[in-house]
């Protein structure tokens, strides 16, 4: 048998592998379609009060602009985290790790011929996958109904509707959002293996991220030294950067170097969580079945 | 005669004393909280930095603009009142029926709902009582800071008419019952649905409604929101009622206002009874899930 046959089988062995455990996740995600179902539609309430809270504000400021953005900016801005939300969120991930970390489970781990983060992300995949099929007709519904805003944003801010570029650089940030999102709340829940319980600093984190992110208001509303810290951070590619794209508050010179950033903070976080997971293991010492 | 007065002493003895019962929940609650000190005041302190960005964004939001809405009459010392009252209600319901409402469909879920059915006092008492999280009344002193410095930017701190400082606490209380209902019916659909992981999220999103002043929604569709949620869901009416009392008091009153704070009392009544009604009739329904 030559090399690549070889590889072939491992590859072969591999893939199927990872359509199995997406296929049992993909079945998991399903048992509970009610609760499923309600919880996608929930999530496009916040956006109504927040709709009537900036439209109130920006009446009483006569209509006028606010940094940079119109009600009709702010408003397109709204919806658009809540796209670049439902790929970087991860409820559950790193509180599921420490939960398994906590009693053993991840245990199985060990024994099997399975990746943790490869599994986890796999799983995480098949469940946005389904939430995605989900929520696209509310999603569609939506940005339908809520379409005057954004024809409005552009008309009144002078910038063209995105450019072909502009559209691939706000796709690939959605992804790599996905993948930021996933990678940083997993290291999050790899320190589990030094604290047991990672609850408050989970919910640190959580805050941080509401906050910092630009999903609780638009990170040019900041003061201007806060800004230029926050845009340092790896939060902002969460919510804010694949909506500041889409909306053209990037300069189209910048997005190429700012998603490269991205990348980069994608692979420290992917190259942190071996690391971690490498040394936490090492620690980690398991009893009983 | 002597039959039945003798069936009826014995319910009055085996009838549990609901404030005893509900006394010794709260000094287990308490022990248990401090058996995990440390845990415990980082629960307080990460409570506290919730806050800390609730205002923060509200800061930022005051930093463009003097009021919300135009002539509301919310501007910022008004809007803290408001957000003060806002973690006070909330951090009332987070402390005693939260805990509880999550647990409830665990119960549901694992079939240990039999063994609260079992228990010789009302099932809803004892799912709603049993835990309480001490923690989130951090959030609570923190409510009254901020309320005791913002009447006391606004002047008003010593010259609000005496009833007020009887009806606010009364519509607070109102505004938690009004929560607790919601909520208490919220987690009984979980015996219909199965499991109901979303039900936190579900209660944070309907609550999300009553975190802004009524004004808000007074334009165009809006005005159907404000329908449903103060009349159907009144949840609008929890915070706005008593903010009002505290925040505007000097300000002309609208009859509308005086028909308000009416109606608030007979939502609290009204909602008590409906969820009340919907827990029993969701207690039916249920079927055990182990055993």
């Amino acid at each position: 048998m030559t090399w690549a046959d070889t590889m072939g089988i491992v590859l072969r062995a591999r893939i199927s592998t990872w359509w199995i455990i997406m296929r049992i996740a993909l079945e998991e995600r399903l048992v509970y379609r009610g609760d499923f179902a309600l919880g996608t539609l929930m999530r496009f309430l916040p956006i109504i009060t927040q709709i009537f809270l900036w439209t109130a504000i920006f009446a009483t400021i006569g209509g006028g602009q606010i940094k940079d953005f119109t009600i009709h900016t702010m408003i397109s801005y709204y919806l658009l985290t809540m796209l670049s939300r439902a790929f970087s969120s991860m409820p559950g991930l790193a509180s599921g790790i420490a939960l398994q970390v906590r009693n053993g489970e991840i245990k199985k781990f060990l024994i099997q011929p399975i990746d943790l983060v490869g599994f986890l992300l796999l799983n995480r995949i098949a469940h946005k996958l389904v939430y995605y099929t989900v929520a696209l007709m509310p999603f569609a519904l939506v940005f339908w109904l809520c379409g005057g805003y954004f024809s409005d944003h552009f008309k009144s801010a002078g910038v063209d509707w995105p450019s072909a570029t502009r559209l691939v650089v706000f796709v690939l940030s959605l992804v790599c959002g996905f993948l930021l999102g996933f990678f940083l709340e997993m290291c999050i829940g790899l320190i589990s293996f030094w604290f047991l319980d990672v609850t408050s600093l989970l919910f640190i984190y959580m805050l941080m991220n509401f906050f910092l992110s630009g999903h609780m208001f638009p990170l040019d509303l900041l003061p201007e030294t806060a800004f230029t810290i926050v845009n340092w951070l790896p939060l902002k590619y969460l919510a804010y950067f694949p909506a500041a794209i889409f909306l053209g508050l990037v300069p189209e010179t910048e997005l190429w170097i700012q998603l490269g950033i991205e990348i980069v903070w994608v692979f420290v976080f992917i190259l942190a969580s071996r690391v971690m997971l490498a040394r936490g293991l090492r620690r980690y010492s398991g009893f009983g079945g | 005669m002597a039959e039945a007065d003798k069936s009826d002493e014995l319910a009055a003895a085996v009838r549990p004393d609901y404030w005893r019962v509900f006394l010794t929940f709260a000094r287990n609650s308490l022990v248990r909280d401090m058996t995990f000190r440390v845990n415990f005041i980082l629960q307080c302190l990460t409570s506290l930095s919730w806050m800390v960005m609730n205002i923060g964004f509200y800061l930022v939001v005051f930093q463009f603009t003097k009021e919300i809405g135009v002539d509301s009459g919310w501007m910022r010392y008004e809007f803290f009142v408001f957000l003060a009252t806002t973690w006070l209600i909330n951090s009332l319901v987070k402390a005693f029926f939260m805990p509880n409402a999550q647990e409830f469909s665990e119960l549901i879920r694992t079939g240990n709902l039999d063994f609260a059915l079992v228990k010789p006092i009302d099932t809803q008492f004892l799912i709603s009582f049993q835990k309480i999280d001490w923690s989130a009344m951090s959030n609570f002193f923190m409510g009254i800071i901020l309320l005791v410095f913002s009447l006391w930017k606004l002047d008003h701190l010593f010259e609000l008419h005496p009833v007020v400082y009887f009806l606010y606490p009364l519509y607070v209380i109102c505004g938690c019952l009004i929560m607790y209902s919601v909520m208490i019916s919220l987690s009984a659909t979980s015996i219909w649905l199965g499991r109901n992981q979303t039900l936190y999220d579900f209660w944070f999103y309907l609550t999300n409604f009553s975190r802004y002043p009524m004004e808000i929604y007074w334009r165009s569709w809006g005005w159907s929101l404000w329908g449903v949620f103060t009349f159907l869901v009144p949840v609008l009416v929890v915070v706005n009622v008593p903010a009002r009392l505290l925040a505007k008091p000097l300000a002309p009153r609208h009859s509308w206002e005086f028909w308000l704070t009416g109606f608030a009392l007979l939502a609290t009544v009204l909602s008590l009874w409906i969820s009340r009604a919907i827990f029993q009739r969701a207690l039916l329904s249920y079927r055990s899930a182990s055993s």
